[in-house]
Formats: structure tokens, sequence, C-alpha cells
């Protein structure tokens, strides 16, 4: 008998797993909140650490979905209203009507990126060349970064951990891409404007995963990419229009000033809206450290959320990298398959 | 000008708006390692002259990209050049280079 | 600049601001430097606008500035602030009005003690009853006296007689808003518009037709800061912190700065003449420097009152700049006269503070 499975979120990691499950023949039912997939991944335009092009990725993840339309069935602009436990599996009903008996579920609702705007000494959404690190991966689709007066900018500094270990802003956590994202950005101004001088802020530079390190010699070596040691304290504009930041360099121990013409803030991750409200409706854990979803365990049960038939996926449980997420979707669909198959 | 007794303080803020990068710029053309330093401290760690003066080539390496030249002019030549520093160097800077260089161009500036 | 953006953030830090029957507490710098700023209050309050404040001349200082001096323990502050606060419970009132930002950041933040440490509270009550035989109630509503005219802004306005505009331009005038940094930076939620981006001046300014100045060094202290100032050693680093701030804003081309803290307007004029006397470097048009008001010297103008009442001749930077811009009349002959219409004394170098070197 085929068993049924609904993936709550239609970003990478909720593709991902739907295309495992389906390869070991289970039907499943992506439920995506908006009229697309893709999530973030739709937005990004290239990766790091490679500089991949996004697309190519999103892609290919959409073409497998398509191939699998015989398995894998879409449910767009939807989400769950109620959930209810039967003997075996579960009753989701949907905020379309749609009345879905499944096996198992699996949420991979994601993260949200931090509001910009919180961090209110930063000025984003007041002063026009305070950007977030979201928005520049716009402009670089068009590739094209300037000014709001149409100037390439001089002057570019990035702001690492802009809503990451923050206690201000209940953020206590590293949300672990922004630093090499940050990188991976410099380095890309720095390809599109030679001439620009490029500054990263950061607190520590945490260049964990494969290729990182790699990039930042890069960076520093072939870009000449400045790196300063501080966290940003804050930002104004000048009479020109230009953005006087402060910090300070603690690897001299010296309060620093500098006027640039951009400023990126590289937003972190924080968990998305609904957590709390899906943690109820499915009777499972919230961390209260960092409000993420909480698995089991961190080791063999890292899928498994605290009630049966429950499992959870990419970065509703805690910031991942997209090859993270990926490969916690699989092994995601590895852990249902097996409590199915039990 | 009066007198009052007190006056304004000079500032303790590095102004990287009036930061002179040709320095740095002039060192990384002649030795490209020295653009790799992640400033560990690993060369001040094992330094002799360190030691017993206030030579810190880690602090010395950052000067030079912050624009301080006065105070790298004040302790570069307490550097004996032992090598030790190049030794242990995990980034692979040629740091008894970037000395030398650090003395020349400096000189060049009239700074030293 | 987007100014609706900094509206959003305002909406957040909104607090609640009765806007009558308040038991109002002077400063005790400001009765020296500006009386006639506190004066004008009062007046405004209760005879423009109508409303019910009440004062007692049994108010002290808070001690504030010996708490902020490291000289008197936080304990002895809790019992003279508990002491005010039972003169406001036996005059039978529930709202207290602060004319000092630092008197009004102490209230705050013994208060929140208090909440905080029920402990603390009833060991005040204790001492406060053994040493004076008073009770009290914490009040309802403390607010800084700009909060207050902040919210009857709109009243203020509706009764203007002048306008923060330039007259021959038809242009606003370009305010510099200086706030204490008492009155928001340790508690944000307590002050109208938060710390990063205050709106208590801010709006007063919108409200009276001038355009509010945003430059680098605005979050910056005054200068005063209490210990850097007392001390004759320190007083470099107060005198270089004012500097700073002039060198931010000189840029923008303030017309006049408006502040809401005893010292700050104290240091942004006075220091400005040590400025030009020590290192010949003036600000403002023609280097007559840019003048400095507390809020109820700028709301008096509007409303029309004599400048010479509202004491501006004992400013440093004179204010006539700004009178001519928005067109208010005044008698030069009148200005060093006191109300006896004797004469009050004059500065060697009236008009212009580059005059002297």
């Amino acid at each position: 008998m085929e068993d049924t499975i609904v993936i709550l979120g239609g970003g990478p990691a909720g593709m991902e797993a739907a295309l495992s499950l389906a390869g070991r023949g289970h039907k499943v039912y992506i439920v995506e909140k908006t009229g697309s997939l893709g999530g973030h991944l739709s937005r990004w335009d290239r990766l790091f650490p490679q500089q991949e092009p996004a697309q190519d990725i999103l892609e290919e993840l959409l073409n497998g979905i398509r191939k699998a339309d015989d398995k894998i069935e879409v449910i767009y602009n939807a989400q769950v209203q109620s959930v209810k436990r039967r003997m075996r599996g579960l009753e989701v009903m949907l905020s379309n009507q749609q009345l879905l008996l499944v096996d198992a579920l699996l949420v991979c609702c994601g993260f949200e990126l931090f509001r910009a705007e919180r961090k209110e000494e930063y000025g984003y959404g007041i002063y026009e060349n305070v950007l977030t690190s979201a928005d520049l991966e716009d402009r670089f689709k068009n590739r094209k970064v300037l000014c709001s007066d149409g100037r390439v900018p001089e002057r570019v500094a990035f702001v690492h951990c802009v809503g990451s270990r923050d206690e201000k802003v209940d953020h206590t956590y590293c949300s672990k891409v922004c630093c090499v994202t940050a990188v991976k950005q410099a380095c890309e101004i720095k390809e599109l404007y030679p001439q620009t001088e490029v500054f990263n802020l950061y607190m520590d530079l945490r260049m964990f995963d494969r290729y990182f390190e790699q990039m930042y010699h890069k960076a520093q070596s072939q870009y000449g990419v400045h790196f300063v040691r501080g966290r940003l304290s804050e930002v104004s504009e000048t009479a020109d229009g230009k953005l006087q930041i402060k910090t300070e360099d603690t690897l001299l121990g010296r309060p620093m000033k500098l006027t640039v013409d951009m400023l990126v803030l590289m937003t972190g991750m924080q968990a998305c809206a609904q957590t709390g409200e899906l943690s109820e409706k499915l009777d499972i854990k919230v961390s209260p450290s960092d409000h993420f979803f909480e698995t089991k365990d961190l080791f063999l049960k890292g899928n498994y959320a605290h009630a049966k038939g429950v499992f959870l996926a990419g970065a509703c449980t805690g910031p991942k990298s997209l090859p993270d997420t990926l490969q916690d979707a699989r092994s995601a669909a590895e852990s249902i398959h097996r409590y199915l198959t039990d | 000008m009066k007198d009052f007794g007190f006056g304004i303080k000079k500032s303790n803020v590095i102004d990287l708006d009036k930061t002179d990068w040709t320095f740095l710029r002039e060192i990384a053309a002649e030795e490209p390692s020295f653009l790799h330093c992640f400033f560990c401290g690993t060369c001040t760690a094992t330094c002799s002259a360190g030691k017993y003066t206030g030579f810190n080539l880690r602090r010395l390496q950052l000067l030079i990209r912050r624009g301080q030249f006065d105070e790298v002019a004040e302790r570069v030549s307490e550097c004996m050049l032992c090598g030790k520093c190049q030794w242990v160097c995990p980034k692979g800077v040629n740091t008894r280079h970037v000395v030398t260089l650090i003395n020349k161009k400096l000189h060049a500036r009239k700074i030293r | 600049m987007n100014w609706e953006a900094k509206k959003l953030i305002w909406k957040d830090y909104q607090k609640e601001i009765p806007d009558d029957r308040y038991f109002y507490v002077r400063s005790c710098i400001r009765q020296n430097f500006w009386p006639a700023s506190e004066h004008h209050f009062l007046k405004i309050m209760r005879e423009d606008l109508g409303k019910d404040v009440y004062e007692t001349e049994h108010h002290t200082t808070c001690g504030g500035i010996g708490y902020h001096c490291d000289i008197v323990k936080v304990e002895t502050v809790m019992a003279i602030v508990a002491r005010q606060f039972a003169l406001m419970t036996e005059a039978g009132y529930k709202n207290y009005a602060v004319s000092c930002i630092t008197s009004f950041g102490l209230y705050t933040e013994i208060i929140h003690t208090w909440q905080t440490f029920p402990e603390i509270l009833e060991r005040t009550r204790r001492q406060l009853k053994e040493a004076t035989g008073r009770e009290f109630e914490i009040p309802e509503h403390v607010a800084h006296a700009s909060d207050i005219i902040y919210k009857l802004r709109h009243e203020i306005a509706a009764k203007a007689k002048y306008r923060l505009v330039n007259q021959k331009t038809g242009k606003p005038l370009k305010v510099v808003e200086h706030i204490g940094c008492h009155y928001a930076k340790m508690f944000p939620h307590k002050g109208v518009g938060g710390a990063e981006y205050p709106y208590v001046l801010a709006g007063m300014v919108e409200a009276w037709g001038g355009e509010v100045v945003d430059y680098p060094e605005r979050r910056h202290c005054c200068g005063f800061g209490f210990r850097q100032y007392f001390v004759k050693a320190n007083r470099g680093y107060s005198l270089s912190n004012t500097h700073k701030k002039f060198e931010s804003m000189e840029a923008f081309k303030p017309d006049m700065i408006i502040t809401n803290c005893p010292g700050c307007p104290y240091f942004l004029d006075r220091w400005q003449y040590v400025i030009a006397e020590s290192e010949g470097k003036t600000y403002g048009e023609n280097g007559q420097g840019i003048p400095v008001f507390t809020y109820e010297e700028v709301a008096g103008l509007v409303m029309g009152y004599d400048p010479w009442d509202l004491g501006l001749q004992v400013h440093q930077i004179g204010p006539e700049s700004v009178l001519d811009k928005m067109g208010i009349p005044y008698d030069p002959q009148a200005k060093y006269k006191g109300l006896d219409g004797k004469d009050i004394g004059k500065p060697e170098f009236p008009q212009n503070i580059m005059g002297c070197c």
C-alpha cells in the first residue's frame, strides 16, 4: 500500500524531501503558502562558496517535481488549519478546506530573514543606501549595484551578525550563513567595481565549511577587501548623503569611524512566524533559546519532532546553509521511510 | 588665543576617511603575502624582541592597514629580523621581507 | 532620508502623557541657567492653556548631580525622591512633571528599581517614615516637562503668533534637536520616540513649522557629562565632545538648536564662545554662532512672548539672527535691562563671539 506524506513548505527542503520520498514510492503533498515553489532560494542570485547560479539549483529541483507529478502534488496558497490524530497517521485540514489523510507529516517551513528595521541604530528603511544582504542579492541579478542617486559606490561596508548573536533582539544564536555570504558579496562587489573599497565589519569570521576559508583568503589577497574586527554601533547620514559609521577596531583597541556610500546589513535567520501556531496544532516543541522547532535529539533523531509521525527538516530547526538544508531534507526522507516501513 | 587651562583633546578615533592606503598597496605589490595575515598573533607570541620591547608584528601589520604610520615608525626598528615569526606563520606571510619593506617605505616617506 | 520609516519607529515608543493636573518639580541648575524657561513653562501651561500645574517651595534637589558624581549613595537619593513623591501625594496629585532630564532619568530608574525589588521600596518607605513621618505614593505618570509641551504642541501651534519659518525666504528653519542623555538612553520606552530617533523635540519643531536636522553626531553627548565638567582637569573632554558635535552639524547649516536638558543648552551655548576664543573657530552664519534654546523658550517665541522676558539675553550666542528670520520684533535697547528697568550688565562683545579674538 502506498503511504502518503504531507510536507509543509515548498522551499528547497520541502522540494528535496518530496523528491526523495517520491523516489521511494510514496505519495507526497506539498502545501505551499505562497503561489510558487522555491522559498528564499528563488530570491538569490549566486550561491556560496563557488558562485553557482541559484536559478540552476532551483530549476533542477522544479524539474524533478514536474517529472514526478504522478507522486507529488503541490497545493498552492494553502496552510494547515487543523490537525487530528487517527489510529495511524493524521487528518490534516487545510485553509482551502481540502482534507488530507496522511501517514506522516514533514515540517519544512524554513526561516524568515531578520527584519533589519529592528536594529534602529542601523537606519534600515530610513537611510536609502542602507541595504540588507537580500536587497543586494536582488541588485546582483541585474549586475548593477548603484547608490540611490545612480552613482557607482566608492565605498561599501558589510555588517556581519545583524540580528544574530544579539540579546537585544532575542536572537542569541549564530545564523551560520551570514559570514560566508558577506565574504561572497564583498568579492562580487569587487568583481563588478574593482576600484570600490570594501569593508567587512565582523565579530568573528565563521568560515566553517568546505571552501569557505579559501573564499576568505581570496577576498583578502585577490580583492583586497578590508576586514575590520568590530561591530557596528550606529549609522547616520552626512550632509552629502553618505553614511557615517562607527565601530571599534578591536584588534587595535581603538574606536574607528568611516564614511561609506553603501552599507549592507547581513540579516540573520529567525524562526518563521507560524512556528508557535504550528507547534500547538502539531503538539511539537519549540526551543525556548532560539525559537526554532526542537528535534528529538541532535544525533540519531535529528529529524524527529516530539510527536508521533511528525518530522522536521531544513532551517525550521535552526539556521542552515543550502547544502545542509538539502542534506537534512534527504535525511528526513530516510527517517520517514524507516518510520513508515518499520 | 586665550588659554582657559583646558582645551580640545586629540581624538583617539581612527578615521578611515583619512587613511592613506598607498603604503599598504606598495608593500602588497612587492610582497603579496602581506595581504594573507589574519591577525592570529602567532608571530607576536614567538617573537624574541616582543618579550622585552613593545614590538608586535601583528599590530604593525594592522596599523599599516589603518594608516597609523607614526606608531609603526616608533616600533619597527625593535625587530631583530631573526625570522622565527616567518617559521610559525600559518598563512605563509614572508614576515622578514614585510619588515624590511616597512622600513624602506617609511624612509621613502621620511616618516623615519 | 525617509521620514515615514522614522515615524514607524516612533509608533513603537509612545508613552501615555496626561494633558492636565501635574505636580511640577524644578531643576536645580535650570533655575540658575535659564530661570525664565521654567517660569514660562508654568505661564504657558496655566495662563495660555488653562492647565492645573502645582508646585511647592518645599521641593528640594533630587540628588542626581551628587549621585552621578559618585558622592551621594543611591539609598540616600531614593529617600530624597520618596520625599518629593510624598509632597505630591500630600498635595493630592498623581501626575509628576519634571523639569530636569537627569532628575527624570533618576525618577524613572528609581521607580523601576522599586517595581523590580519591592523590598527596596519597603525599605525606602520605612526610612522616609522614620526620618520625616511622611508617606508617599508612586506617581501614576512621570512626564518630563518636554513630554507635556510635546503633547500640547498642536494646541500651542494653534495659538502661535510666529512660526519656525524664515519670513524672507518662506523656508522652514533648520533646527538641530538635542536630547539630554538621561531622557531615553537608559529607558528608551519612557521617552517619546525612543533613544535612537527621539521625537519629543522633533515633534515640536515639525508642529511649529521648522525642519529637523539629522546629522552624524546627533546622538553624541553635549559635553556636560557631570564629571567631565566639574573637575577642571577633565574639562577638556567636555569641550572636545561639544566641539565634535559642532564639527558634525556645521555642514548642515542649522539656524538654531533646541534642547530639553539643563546642561545641554548651557554647554552647547557657552562652549561655542570658548572654542572661538581658544581655537579661533566659529559656527553659524558670519561667525555669529548657532543660537541654542530651551524648548520653553522656543514655545514662548512662537507664542509671541517678548524675547527678553524669555531670558534670551542670558545666552552667550545672541538669539537675534533667529528672531530676525522668524520676524519677531524686539527692542535692542531693552536687551540688558532687568524687569525693574535697571541695567543688568552686558558682555564686552554682545553681538559677535569673534569680536573678542
